[in-house]
């Protein structure tokens, strides 16, 4: 059965010279280009594509375009495969392959169709009601059970191998939709000399126009909008997209487009993204997004076969596919008459059932004149066909039109429905419109906008085709006018389309006599007539509510199809006009986006930026193993032969103790202060004194938050009298900008200060051991590095191999120590040179961990003591906070529960073993056999190796620990399951007296 | 994503600023005798309304200077932006 639902002609837009090969569900079919995989699959004959969410009922294409709400299938295998995506959005590729979902073991027999059978044990609100209780089940049974039968495709566990990029645009008019109506609004703006960006969805712009029988001017339809295209494409005003859906409406004007690429091209180049997403800032929006048909409720109305009349059309109008040939056409309107003749003109003679008592529309004139007789004042009943329709049951509707009075069978293969039509106002509405509802149509209509947006044509309720070119050109001028002084009015050409009678307000039929099938109104979230009632029934009234009891109009779908029939349901249960009962919110995006598109190229590497210091190279050369430290990649270790890293820390720290070791601090944040009044600015940041801080000296500062909680410490030096060079840690080297900043140009703006972040203009190189000294007298043969001539906070100005170098003698490890800048660009040269003279004296690298071991053993607080629930007592920085001055954060740390005398206070810990590590994060306790609750004294911040004492060492922030010193308390673990006897001893474990740093 | 009007540099969109709080506090002087109460004031309490709102923006990604804004905390709708030194003119 080869493509026999084709049609003989070849007025569509696809191109039969040209045969794709495609594979579905394991079956090879062919299509042509420029089929979608929906289309391609009708021609072939198959209309059973997936199953239903909740009862897994067989179900098959309901729509042609975005409005699908059943068509979910998988694309491709391994890791390009991607769920719930809409057939009738896929074009055609050589190759694609495609499966059912939510279908075990096979679309054909699905064993989850026993909850159809059992449908009456789900209904709305089940999930609610059954698995509320006993509430230990739902982790271990429900909860399995329903990830299982649920969900729809499957998410590919591999990574994505396709590119994606963004892309931002601004533009003056944003034209969404290219119908009749977007077509003159793009041309009017654009003539008049504004931006203009033209988006649609469609692989072909022209929207109603490639269907329906019209003139403008004096062509058709067709061909005006292919005549308009071109005129706008020799505009260089103008941006066309089309397979570009704008699917967000944010703030701001800001809208979010997805244009599909390449996944319709077969052998995509390499450098060709697969999706873009655009991110288009328009001073004004027009919305021309059309119309969407509305289907109607009736028995077992979800049948494989049964097809909204629009659809049915345009498969046979653009993509020459007949979605049967045995059609039934069932309306409550004249717009389905269309496709009544479109079939007629493919020799096929469809059965047509009309809500109505009768109609003098053109075009049902036009049938009736072609010999077909119309049942009028009918209905459909129910349907009979499991995995396709085979033949409906029409009733002959009662005067009242709530029941029938009689019903016979007609075999059929497919029916085309529809139920009026329903404005696309979705962008309107995620842009902030409060919409109103429109009496003449029964659909909600844009009304009052909250951003500068404006809908035309059919999303705006203008259903005919003068009224929608008038509006946009109309629009399309008055919009750009605010953008250009051109003043060049466009005018609409005369158009002609048949006239249409009024539809009918039915939108569900009653049920069949003794039979009570299931009604559909949310095919995709399988929403049933009874599923409205039952959550009327049992008292919801928002209608917020009964969206969230019933699942209607939610998830992917957005109720494009079932919204406003759910509404004009509930409102005649309720005897409320629809108004009344209002409409629930329509949220971004209109149509589902893949992930990757939203991420972008921000992946891998490319998720944030990396930050390398100029020495990196020779830390790759030299077999460092890399940290993240921020953006930062800092070395870590640097392992020797088989080391682990356990060792190698250990080795590098001891080298430290022992001989000398150098270390890339380049990442330090690094701030310029200038200006006469930087010293009384620094002492108002900091807690200690700096008025009095000499030129050529450093001073070690603790800032503060308002709150009194420890931001930042670092060590500032005075280059002359209004000059200072701050540093601040890695970790908050741009909160500590932003904050001085804040305080200069909010607080004090009388301050006359000026700060610069220059962590990017110097190299910083530590030189940390006993043995620093000597070496650096190597190297700076000019500088006297004696005690006296380079003291302990000194600084002094030097240069190697005619570098200019700056030397602070600062210490971090707790030993004799310097500290080397000179500008980034030197930094490797003079790290090379400092390794080369250092050789002599036993001189080795040390990263971040040796670094950490090395300041934890001395007591120094760094980022996991400082880590924002801190005040200086608690990390024994209480000497550094000046009782003179006043200084941010100064008032709170006179707050009652800061000054309390048992507050929690820094302390070592070392396990009474002296051999197990205590973990970070550990709680420490008094009394290790006592129930929970157990009260926590406090936790462990930092541990490490004591290459001094060669036995584990912790620092813990705890309760009253100035008066622990000595005891034996736990540090336990319960996720762990490890409980630690220790020993409380002072967290200066190493040299406690300073006495390195100062010799 | 909102778009803000920097002083100094134009219209920029928001993912180049940071926001920085009710631009209307101001902190104690230095050195000034407060009483628990109106420091806790200063240091915790903000108004959170609905509708007008006058705020500091901070434009990092950027000419990295501080400035105010007024806007609709409910709708976004921005009505004006100024330097710190200047006041609204809506
Ligand atoms: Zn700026």
């Amino acid at each position: 059965m080869s493509n026999s639902f084709r049609t003989t002609n070849s007025t569509g837009l696809i191109n039969k010279d040209k045969k794709i090969n495609f594979t579905f569900n394991g079956t090879i079919y062919h299509g042509y280009e420029g089929d979608t995989l929906a289309s391609a699959l009708i021609a072939n004959g198959v209309h059973l594509v997936g199953r239903s969410f909740k009862y897994h009922r067989p179900r098959g294409f309901l729509g042609v375009g975005v409005e699908e709400p059943n068509a979910m299938v998988q694309l491709h295998d391994g890791n390009k495969s991607e769920p719930n995506i809409i057939a009738t959005e896929v074009e055609l590729v050589e190759g694609l392959k495609a499966k059912s979902q939510n279908c075990w073991p096979s679309v054909q027999f699905d064993i989850g169709e026993i909850n159809n059978v059992l449908n009456r044990f789900f209904p709305a609100g089940f999930y609610y009601k059954t698995f509320m209780w006993p509430k230990s089940f739902w982790m271990k049974i429900y909860e399995p059970f329903i990830r299982k039968a649920a969900g729809m495709g499957k998410a590919p566990l591999l990574p994505d191998p396709d590119r994606y990029e963004h892309n931002y645009e601004h533009c003056d008019v944003l034209v969404v939709g290219s119908g009749p109506s977007g077509l003159a609004s793009a041309l009017a703006a654009a003539k008049n000399g504004a931006r203009v960006i033209l988006a649609e969805d469609k692989p072909n712009f022209g929207g109603s126009l490639l269907t329906d029988e019209v003139t403008i001017g004096n062509m058709s339809g067709k061909e005006w909008a292919s005549d308009t295209i071109s005129q706008l494409k020799s505009m260089p005003n103008v941006i066309l997209k089309k397979r570009s859906q704008v699917f967000g409406y944010y703030d701001h004007n800001m809208t979010v487009m997805i244009e599909r690429v390449s996944d319709h091209i077969e052998n995509p180049s390499k450098y060709t993204p697969r999706q873009r997403l655009h991110y288009i800032r328009a001073g004004e929006v027009i919305v021309s997004t059309g119309s969407i048909e509305r289907p109607i409720s009736f028995g077992n109305n979800d049948r494989p076969g049964i097809v909204l009349a629009s659809a049915a059309k345009e498969y046979m109008k653009v993509y020459e596919t007949l979605v049967g040939k045995k059609p039934i056409i069932f309306t409550n309107n004249d717009t389905a008459y269309s496709t009544a003749l479109e079939f007629i003109k493919n020799d096929i003679e469809p059965i047509i059932v009309d809500t109505r008592d009768s109609s003098n529309g053109e075009l049902v004139k036009e049938v009736q004149q072609k010999g077909i007789s119309i049942k009028f004042n009918s209905g459909i009943a129910d349907t009979k066909g499991h995995l396709k329709i085979n033949s409906a049951i029409i009733g002959k509707l009662d005067s009242s039109k709530e029941s029938f009075i009689s019903e016979e069978t007609v075999e059929c293969d497919c029916i085309c429905m529809s139920g009026g039509w329903t404005p696309t106002v979705h962008l309107s509405s995620q842009a902030g419109n409060k919409l109103k509802f429109n009496d003449d149509i029964d659909a909600f209509v844009p009304d009052k906008k909250r951003q500068k947006e404006t809908a035309i044509g059919a999303a705006n309720g203008s259903f005919t085709l003068n009224q929608s070119l008038a509006e946009g050109f109309q629009v399309g001028f008055d919009l750009s006018n605010k953008f250009t002084d051109q003043n060049n009015p466009t005018n609409s050409p005369n158009s002609n389309e048949p006239s249409y009678e009024k539809h009918e307000k039915l939108w569900c039929m009653p049920l069949p006599s003794g039979k009570k099938p299931k009604r559909f109104i949310d095919f995709q979230n399988d929403v049933a007539v009874s599923d409205v009632e039952l959550a009327i029934r049992e008292g919801f009234r928002s209608i917020e509510h009964v969206k969230r009891y019933t699942t209607l109009g939610m998830a992917g779908d957005q109720g494009k199809t079932s919204n406003l029939n759910g509404l004009q349901y509930v409102s005649k249960i309720e005897k409320k006009i629809v108004p009344e009962v209002g409409h629930t919110t329509f949220r971004p995006p209109y149509t589902p986006v893949t992930i990757g598109a939203i991420v972008g190229r921000e992946v891998g590497n490319h998720y944030l930026p990396t930050r390398k210091s100029p020495i990196h190279t020779w830390h790759e050369e030299n077999n460092a193993v890399f940290v993240a430290a921020g953006l930062w990649q800092r070395p870590r270790y640097y392992p020797m032969g088989s080391e682990d890293m356990n060792s190698a820390v250990n080795r590098e720290a001891a080298n430290v103790r022992k001989n000398v070791g150098i270390c890339d601090v380049t990442t330090l944040g690094k701030i310029d202060i200038k200006g006469p009044d930087a010293p009384e600015f620094l002492n108002r940041v900091y807690t200690n004194a700096w008025l009095k801080l000499p030129v050529g000296k450093a001073r070690y500062g603790v800032m503060l938050r308002e709150d009194g909680m420890v931001f930042d410490d670092g060590t500032t030096s005075r280059l002359s009298e209004n000059h200072f060079h701050m540093t601040t840690t890695t970790a908050q080297a741009a909160n500590v900008l932003s904050h001085l900043e804040y305080y200069l140009q909010v607080v004090w703006p009388d301050l006359d200060v000026n700060v610069l972040s220059t962590t990017e203009q110097w190299s910083g190189i530590a030189v940390a051991g006993p043995k620093s000294r000597d070496l650096l007298s190597k190297l700076f043969p000019d500088v006297d590095m004696s005690n006296e001539g380079l003291p302990f906070m000194g600084l002094v100005d030097s240069s190697i191999d005619g570098i200019k170098a700056r030397i602070y003698r600062i210490s971090f490890s707790g030993e004799l120590a310097y500290e080397v800048n000179v500008e980034s660009n030197y930094g490797l040269y003079t790290w090379k040179k400092i390794m080369e003279v250092g050789q002599s004296f036993d001189i080795q690298p040390y990263g971040t961990e040796a670094l950490s071991t090395l300041r934890i053993e001395m007591g120094h607080v760094a980022g996991a003591e400082l880590d924002g629930r801190t005040i200086p007592f608690d990390v024994g920085l209480n000497s550094m906070v000046s009782q003179k001055k006043d200084f941010i954060g100064k008032r709170s740390l006179s707050k009652d529960a800061f000054t309390e005398s048992d507050r929690q206070t820094i302390v070592g810990l070392v396990p009474l073993d002296k051999k197990t590590k205590i973990p970070e994060g550990s709680h420490i306790i008094e009394d290790n056999s006592a129930v929970a609750p157990i009260p926590k004294l406090g936790h462990v911040s930092s541990s490490c190796w004591s290459v001094e004492y060669n036995n584990p060492f912790s620092i813990a922030i705890i309760k009253d620990g100035k008066n622990k010193i000595g005891k034996n308390l736990y540090a336990v673990s319960p996720l762990k399951d490890i409980s630690i006897p220790v020993e409380v001893v002072s967290s200066h474990y190493v040299d406690p007296e300073g006495s390195r740093v100062r010799s | 994503m909102l778009e803000i009007k920097c002083p100094y540099c134009g219209k920029r969109s928001q993912n180049e600023f940071s926001y920085g709080g009710d631009a209307t506090i101001k902190r104690p002087q230095l050195g000034e005798e407060i009483s628990t109460e109106d420091w806790d004031n200063f240091v915790y309490y903000r108004d959170n309304p609905r509708g007008k709102h006058s705020e500091l923006w901070h434009h990092v990604s950027g000419c990295r200077q501080w400035f105010k804004v007024s806007r609709d905390t409910a709708t976004h709708e921005i009505f004006d932006t100024c330097k710190m030194n200047e006041d609204f003119n809506v």
